[in-house]
């Protein structure tokens, strides 16, 4: 089967610091894969580079086996849909016009309706018609996920979509994205909280200065060598009756 | 309240505004006289009324609609609310063109003060959209227009610095000042041309001034033709801008405020926005223009110092309400 993206041997920098370091991804339909790093690992320049908006030094990005630089707007869009950690909105449109604009594609109509459907499945139909502005950061973030359901796009990037959401909010968001991918779609999503993404992601991905430092399933990815090298923590992967969590502490101090 | 019926809503202020404005002049007519002008066309009244305020009121409605509709692209376009249409630089420019075509001497042919005006506009619109082409924050383009701006400002005081005629320096300064006073048919035929032009960009921009909602990054992976869709924003606010600072000088804050008064009846949606702003553009500045031939004063008072004069004050209240609710 055809990837439903890949990247290759991208290096990128950004001003003069060297970002991306022949980091490469490669993702398929129905999978989940979760990019973790440190801060500064480059992440979000990964996740931009594959997509076109970002100049590379070197590398190749391919969506659906084409590459991503000679497609055009409408083509990428009914390849992938992207969420960017950025959520700041311009304007206090109601949530399901915002939610709507997720599918620019569709007839007003039947946008608002794939919209009203997609809020409803992240649980904020009741606030259709609220400013977004008038939302809580977490209400707000519930909305643009929507949005990005509402591209009905075969690759799902979502750049950090759990940042400062309640917990319930969070699982919330990583059962809705793999749901996606059970049902067909190819997904992508940045997390910090590693336990998370043990826990949710078929797959991931450590990112560690710009390099690939680990490209495998939860458990040998999440390895204790890897969370010593890469995050600087002492501890391990553990298996909990609620599923995997990380029990760690920063590397060099004392036990509690 | 629907789009529709919004824009009907401001239509109709439109007509009366322009209806009432089009009765009431310096000269004040008996209704006899108003029979006579809706009665016999070769009539002196008739005469008023058709030829010297019909032109007028017409030529403030577009002025401001073309106002109104580049303001309303532009707050959108930069996601600004402080955006106006002199932003990108043009209306300076526009200034520029037509103190050099004045101080020049080429006052004396028709419709040369207006070409000069929308040769400057049309000069640093095309700086402006290359920018907007290659460069997609907005905030570069604030800045280049800012730069712009002062630029053509000073290259303005050059051509006062350097001129030898105090009255060509006094017909410049009343030029800049705003007005839409003697205009006839032909003066409305010149602007409507570009302004057609650039309102059409405008509008066609609007389905991606919506989409920048969500953003730069988000909008260009929506699938909307971005570049496009940026560069018919900043071309259409350009040629508005610059059409209605060679028909009628420089008039502030009309582009500003309409957008704001429009702005909560459609939710705050920048793409439904423009309609309604171009309309309420065009009845503020024809109640301003009606305003500044009904003040008693011993020299008719220029339209771009009555917009700015009853424009601050207005826009600092609307300023002081939403600094107060983004407390709460």
């Amino acid at each position: 089967m055809t990837a439903a993206w890949t990247i290759a041997d991208a290096r990128a920098r950004r001003g003069r610091a060297l970002v991306l370091d022949g980091a490469a991804l490669s993702v398929a339909p129905g999978e989940v894969l979760g990019v973790v790093g440190p801060n500064g690992a480059g992440k979000t320049s990964l996740l931009r580079a594959g997509l076109g908006l970002m100049p590379v030094e070197t590398g190749q990005a391919r969506l659906a086996g084409r590459p991503v630089g000679g497609l055009n707007p409408v083509e990428r869009a009914r390849l992938v849909g992207y969420l960017p950690q950025e959520r700041r909105l311009a304007w206090n449109l109601p949530a399901l016009e915002v939610a709507a604009l997720g599918a620019p594609d569709l007839p007003s109509s039947k946008a608002l309706a794939v919209a009203r459907e997609r809020l409803e499945r992240v649980g904020v139909a009741d606030l259709a018609q609220r400013g977004v502005l008038d939302m809580s950061g977490g209400e707000r973030a519930r909305v643009l996920l929507a949005r990005l359901l509402a591209t009905r796009a075969p690759l799902l990037v979502a750049d950090e979509p759990v940042a400062g959401l309640d917990p319930d909010a969070q699982l919330l968001t990583l059962d809705l994205l793999r749901a996606e991918a059970a049902a067909g779609a190819a997904v992508v999503v940045t997390l910090h909280d590693l336990g998370l993404a043990a826990r949710s992601c078929d797959r991931i991905l450590v990112l560690d200065h710009g390099r690939v430092a680990a490209d495998e399933a939860p458990r040998q990815a999440l390895s204790s060598e890897v969370l010593a090298k890469v995050f600087r923590l002492d501890g391990a992967l553990v298996e909990t009756p609620a599923g995997l969590v990380v029990a760690a502490r920063r590397s060099g101090t004392p036990p509690p | 309240m629907s789009s529709r019926r919004l824009e009907l809503c401001l239509l109709l202020a439109l007509i009366a505004t322009a209806a009432v404005a089009v009765s009431l002049g310096e000269s004040a007519l008996s209704a006899v006289q108003y029979r006579q002008a809706l009665t016999d066309l070769a009539s002196p009244p008739a005469e008023v009324l058709w030829t010297i305020r019909l032109p007028r009121v017409l030529m403030a409605a577009l002025v401001g609609a073309g106002l109104g509709l580049a303001g309303a692209t532009m707050q959108g376009l930069l996601r600004n609310p402080l955006a106006e249409p002199g932003v990108l630089g043009v209306s300076a420019t526009a200034g520029l063109g037509a103190a050099l075509a004045i101080a020049g001497g080429l006052a004396a042919f028709p419709g040369a003060i207006e070409l000069a005006a929308l040769a400057g506009a049309l000069a640093a619109g095309a700086v402006v959209v290359g920018l907007a082409a290659r460069f997609r924050e907005p905030e570069v383009l604030i800045l280049f227009g800012v730069a712009l701006s002062a630029f053509a400002g000073a290259l303005t005081a050059l051509v006062f610095n350097l001129s030898p005629s105090p009255v060509a320096i006094a017909e410049v300064l009343a030029w800049l000042m705003g007005s839409v006073e003697n205009r006839d048919f032909t003066d409305i035929l010149r602007a409507a041309g570009p302004m057609a032009v650039g309102a059409g960009l405008c509008l066609y921009a609007a389905q991606g001034l919506r989409m920048l909602t969500l953003g730069e990054e988000a909008a260009q992976m929506s699938g909307l033709p971005m570049a496009r869709l940026r560069v018919a924003a900043v071309a259409g606010s350009a040629l508005l801008a610059g059409a209605s600072v060679a028909a009628a000088g420089v008039i502030g804050f009309v582009g500003l405020a309409a957008p704001h008064l429009v702005r909560a009846a459609v939710r705050d949606d920048p793409g439904r926005l423009l309609r309604p702003s171009a309309l309420a553009g065009a009845v503020l500045l024809v109640a301003a223009d009606l305003a500044a031939r009904l003040i008693p004063t011993e020299q008719e008072l220029k339209l771009g110092v009555v917009t700015a004069l009853f424009g601050a004050p207005v826009f600092a209240l609307l300023a002081w309400r939403a600094a107060r609710s983004w407390r709460s």
